[in-house]
């Protein structure tokens, strides 16, 4: 298969943007720890009540300026909601779902996992600007999906 | 090569003097009825979702949001393309094969009618309610028995259909050796593997979902299921696309007067997509739990990579564009650019759907980067991506294919008026897709999630501050549904009412001294071995990892 110069010249461009989008993913990914949420523990999803740390939700200070919140999510809501922290904290959530599949999504930040039932997973954010975040479920889970919500303000 | 020529000649005054052949034309015509009337319900039911997104229609209680969602899901991402798709490649490979042999078509109606056993299944158990689960249908969230075996039919008359384009080829080759099959069915055999290999997951998945809906299993795999839908979910994807690509290389450029671009090159384009596309729908998981990061980033390669034969498409549909629009007359840098047809809508749907691919092809390469798609996952963006993708880029092919296959298959002309008609019908269309789209896309950035009715989240400030995008989205659906109406009447004119007459299925030549393709892109063994080697690189681990270390499974809920 001959190719004509230009073909030869985008498909080498092509390949670049492909390679470059590689290189970039992977430097954030591995070298500054911006992997996509991606936690391996399991547990039981019919049990999550007497399952530690699940069967106590609510926000824990950590560290100086270092919060974890354990939450479910279940239908239609967060558990704990209305979560308040002090500006510049960095929050580990750590979530999983008691029935089905949920979404927990912050809206201006980049909180974004899915939380299945049997997956425990965890995903971390510094909040540096007070406000009001919007806190919602962006998988559909039920009737209520639309209702399931919550904030968290930062003071 | 010579002898191909002259056969290939042979085959097209045969078809010329016969015509379409009667049987096959009614084949392909029930499948393009079907489609139409599923686009024109799809279509309404999408009006209804836009109006009530925007918060300017309450829905009736007993025809819920999510109801809608899932009509609308399934009647345009599974029937509306898959029974297009069959109708489609059905006439390609009657057209360029001549003719379907009695037994292919037999299982062309067969297929079709195990379809509409597995639609009747599926529609009324959602309209019953009792499968409000959308087209994605992800356990635990169960819904009725029924709505499985429904898909199951769906997938039996699938199965059918591409075993039926495996048996006209195989016996095609058989008495044609040492020749290469016609570029269109070549395209055709590409769709139908994708589409058999591409299914056995969810089938699997979908198998172990009956019996846990009746309650005769309790607990059933979520992440496992999750996993085996979406190395269907995404093939499904590429199957349109390539299909579209199809008309894109084959036919365009007989309408425009030109060449293939390379016959070679549209073939290798066929079997890479084949080759790379399965492991493709994992990058619908990069934020899932129980996958490493590891993992996803290699299947942020998986996924790119399926960007690159798009790449090598889109050089060979300008450069056919170019040579053609110079051949009559067009001079300097872009003079041939003006010499294109864009008064005759065969060639100015596709073009469009050509040009909508240019920045839809973009964001699914921006979004499958794990860290961008973190920001955009299951927000608006994503449903502005796919109105793009295959609401623009296929949906809008598929109508430019219409144009001339549904009067081909009918022996009727495709008249001015009905040009004409068309050209309105694709600026609407195409108007109502930038409003929506980009309204999508754009609310999407800031947040606002996908499938979800409207919602204010409590009078939150920044929910109340998407709302002047989501209108923007309704006035797009608005001028969506007065397309689609236009353009079934449009199909259904062509297919009953048009003057008798011939219409021609365009099939574009090589160029007179194009070198002859090699005989090693026939090798579709080595495709499907190939193809099966990349699948396992993408899958062995996650799934095996799945099935070992899965913790206790999930009990049924219906949750609507």
């Amino acid at each position: 298969m001959k190719m004509h110069r230009f073909e030869e010249i985008w498909l080498v461009l092509a390949a670049g943007v492909i390679i470059l989008s590689m290189v970039v993913t992977g430097y954030q990914t591995f070298a500054l720890g911006m992997g996509p949420p991606s936690n391996k523990e399991t547990i039981d999803p019919q049990k999550v009540d007497e399952t530690a740390p699940f069967d106590e939700p609510g926000v824990y200070q950590i560290g100086e300026n270092e919060y974890e919140v354990v939450m479910t999510l279940q239908i239609f809501s967060f558990n704990p909601g209305d979560i308040e922290i002090p500006a510049g904290s960095t929050v580990h959530f750590t979530m999983t779902s008691k029935d089905v599949v949920h979404g927990f999504q912050v809206a201006g930040t980049n909180l974004n996992a899915m939380v299945m039932p049997g997956h425990i997973q965890k995903i971390t954010q510094k909040f540096d600007k007070p406000g009001e975040y919007l806190v919602l479920c962006n998988e559909y889970c039920g009737s209520g999906h639309q209702l399931m919500s919550t904030t968290i303000t930062v003071k | 090569m010579e002898a191909t020529a002259i056969k290939h000649s042979f085959t097209e005054k045969a078809n010329r003097a016969l015509g379409v052949n009667e049987k096959d034309a009614k084949l392909t015509l029930t499948y393009l009825s079907v489609a139409f009337i599923a686009l024109l319900i799809g279509g309404v039911l999408g009006l209804l979702q836009g109006l009530e997104r925007a918060g300017l229609l309450q829905l009736p209680s007993w025809l819920n949001y999510y109801q809608v969602l899932t009509a609308h899901g399934v009647l345009l991402v599974l029937i509306f393309t898959a029974t297009f798709v069959v109708g489609y490649f059905y006439a390609g490979i009657s057209h360029t094969m001549g003719g379907l042999i009695p037994k292919v078509r037999k299982m062309g109606w067969v297929a079709f009618g195990l379809m509409v056993i597995g639609v009747v299944f599926v529609v009324t158990t959602i309209v019953m309610g009792e499968a409000s689960v959308l087209y994605t249908f992800y356990p635990p969230m169960a819904a009725s028995p029924y709505f499985y075996i429904g898909l199951v039919f769906i997938v039996l008359g699938i199965w059918t259909s591409a075993l039926g384009v495996f048996t006209n080829v195989m016996n095609w080759r058989k008495n044609n050796k040492g020749q290469h099959i016609p570029l269109l069915s070549y395209f055709a055999v590409g769709v139908f593997t994708l589409l058999f290999f591409g299914s056995l997951g969810v089938t699997y998945e979908v198998l172990t979902l009956i019996p846990w809906a009746f309650g005769w299993t309790e607990t059933v795999n979520v992440m496992l299921s999750r996993t085996l839908f979406w190395s269907f979910g995404h093939t499904l994807v590429n199957i349109w696309y390539l299909t579209a690509v199809s008309a894109w290389y084959v036919a365009v450029p007989r309408i425009i007067g030109g060449r293939l671009f390379s016959d070679t090159l549209a073939r290798v384009v066929v079997f890479l997509l084949v080759i790379l596309n399965i492991p493709g729908g994992f990058h619908h998981q990069i934020v899932d739990p129980g996958f490493s990061e590891g993992l996803k980033f290699m299947h942020v390669f998986m996924s790119l990579s399926i960007g690159f034969p798009s790449l090598m498409t889109a050089f060979a549909m300008f450069a056919v564009f170019e040579r053609a629009g110079r051949k009559k007359g067009g001079k300097g840098l872009l003079g041939w650019f003006k010499k294109l047809p864009f008064k005759d809508v065969r060639f100015l749907a596709p073009f469009i759907a050509m040009v909508a691919f240019i920045p839809a092809g973009a964001g699914g390469i921006a979004q499958t980067n794990n860290q961008l798609n973190q920001v955009v996952h299951n927000t608006l963006w994503v449903t502005g991506h796919f109105h793009l993708t295959v609401g623009t880029s296929v949906a809008l092919t598929f109508f430019g294919i219409a144009y001339w296959l549904v009067p081909h298959m009918a022996k009727r002309e495709f008249t001015p008026r009905m040009n004409r008609l068309g050209i309105i019908q694709t600026i609407i269309w195409t108007v109502g897709m930038l409003f929506m789209s980009g309204a999508m896309h754009t609310v999407g950035l800031f947040g606002s999630p996908r499938r979800t009715s409207y919602s204010t989240y409590g009078d939150n400030a920044t929910a109340l501050g998407w709302d002047p995008y989501l209108i923007l989205l309704a006035i797009g659906g608005t001028l969506l549904i007065i397309a689609v109406v236009m353009m079934v009447y449009i199909v259904f004119y062509l297919m009953f009412k048009a003057p008798k007459g011939e219409t021609e299925f365009p099939i574009g030549e090589p160029e007179d001294n194009a070198a002859p393709t090699p005989m090693w892109t026939e090798r579709w063994g080595l495709w499907i071995i190939l193809m099966l080697a990349v699948v396992a690189m993408g899958y062995v681990i996650p799934l095996v990892d799945l099935i070992v270390n899965a913790p206790p499974g999930s009990p049924p809920f219906k949750t609507w």
